[in-house]
């Protein structure tokens, strides 16, 4: 009696931590971007000399659901006007003709198509990446942390400026300015349900 | 010992950093005015790159000077003359060294590192700051300016005493102006 009452007692138990750590109740859904702790930066090279860069002005929207991953989806819209490329005659140049033309094309965005869970914390992201009306297909990984009631999505990829047309002409030199250039983002979302 | 000329390496050493100063401060005055463009990027990376050499060139120079040192001077000269000399020497061996000091850590200011020949990084001493950047920048100008100042008073007493005073000031660092005795 007393061993049945035992085994009855820790079935409850069990079952009811099986609810708490299983059920999608505890799932959550990331959404909505917090604009201030994220971050959108990025490494070019000068004569062989890397450069750091960043974009103050971007939005996502974000569906990111910790149950179903593989639903998830992103877009992004970058403000190519608000780089700060290091210095002001840097700033004023890039955003020029050779560079963004941003005055033709002043955003830059990003679609997702598909998110592959990669194990862990690890993801990959595909979608197509547009800027100054070219598009490319492009694979990034990136990691998910849930923090309190926050989730951050970080990663780096990286690309070749020259597939956009970014610094044509007589920039289109890539031994003094790199083709390739890395791009970080640190991304971090409310959660939007729960 | 009263040798009358300079050791062979002092010699090289001054005509060689004569050359690669004239060559720096001319392409430092034509670039700073040019508009953005990657030939302006590659003179810049050269001319660091060249002044990172004059600057081993200098500790080198300085070793050397240390352990070799300069022949007499006249014994006329006036002692006012020699010490004038003297001081005229430390204030150009001083610019040759803070010159491209003032350049390296500008550019860490500026926020573009100094890789030499584009493969050694050399530490940013100084962190990205605007305003701190504008002033060395600044202060790497005024130096250099300086420095092109003291070269012509250099070159005028220089040839002062070898047409004027006729003594072998000049032939002890150009050995083949050496007068007969």
């Amino acid at each position: 009696m007393r061993l049945l009452n035992k085994l009855t007692h820790g079935a409850v138990w069990l079952t009811f931590w099986a609810v708490v750590f299983l059920s999608p109740a505890n799932a959550a859904e990331f959404g909505t971007l917090q604009a201030d702790k994220s971050s959108l930066t990025f490494v070019s090279k000068q004569m062989g000399v890397p450069m750091d860069g960043r974009f103050r002005k971007f939005s996502a929207n974000i569906v990111f659901d910790t149950a179903k991953p593989t639903t998830a989806s992103a877009r992004f819209e970058l403000d190519l006007a608000s780089v700060d490329a290091g210095s002001s005659e840097a700033d004023s140049e890039v955003i020029g003709k050779p560079w963004f033309n941003v005055k033709s094309f002043p955003t830059a965005t990003f679609v997702s198509s598909a998110v592959r869970p990669l194990g862990g914390d690890r993801f990959e992201l595909s979608g197509k990446l547009t800027i100054k009306g070219k598009t490319q297909d492009l694979v990034a990984p990136f990691t998910f942390r849930q923090e309190n009631n926050s989730g951050v999505f970080a990663g780096s990829f990286v690309i070749k400026r020259l597939d956009f047309a970014v610094g044509d002409g007589i920039w289109s030199d890539v031994a003094t300015v790199a083709n390739e250039v890395q791009i970080k983002f640190h991304l971090v979302a409310t959660a939007t349900r729960k | 010992m009263s040798a009358l000329r300079y050791t062979r390496t002092a010699l090289w050493l001054h005509w060689l950093m004569a050359l690669l100063l004239l060559v720096l401060f001319a392409v430092g005055l034509y670039m700073v005015d040019l508009p953005l463009s990657p030939q302006k990027l590659k003179i810049y990376s050269w001319h660091k790159w060249a002044g990172v050499t004059a600057f081993l060139l200098v500790l080198l120079r300085l070793a050397w000077r240390i352990g070799h040192p300069a022949p007499a001077l006249p014994p006329a000269m006036p002692a006012w003359q020699k010490s004038a000399a003297h001081g005229m020497h430390h204030l150009l061996y001083l610019l040759m060294i803070a010159i491209p000091l003032s350049g390296w850590l500008m550019s860490s200011a500026k926020g573009f590192q100094t890789v030499y020949f584009g493969v050694l990084p050399l530490p940013d001493l100084v962190s990205k700051n605007k305003e701190i950047g504008e002033t060395l920048g600044e202060v790497h100008e005024i130096l250099a300016n300086g420095l092109a100042l003291l070269v012509a008073a250099h070159i005028a007493a220089a040839l002062k005493h070898h047409f004027l005073d006729r003594d072998d000031v000049l032939s002890r660092m150009l050995p083949f102006l050496a007068r007969q005795r």
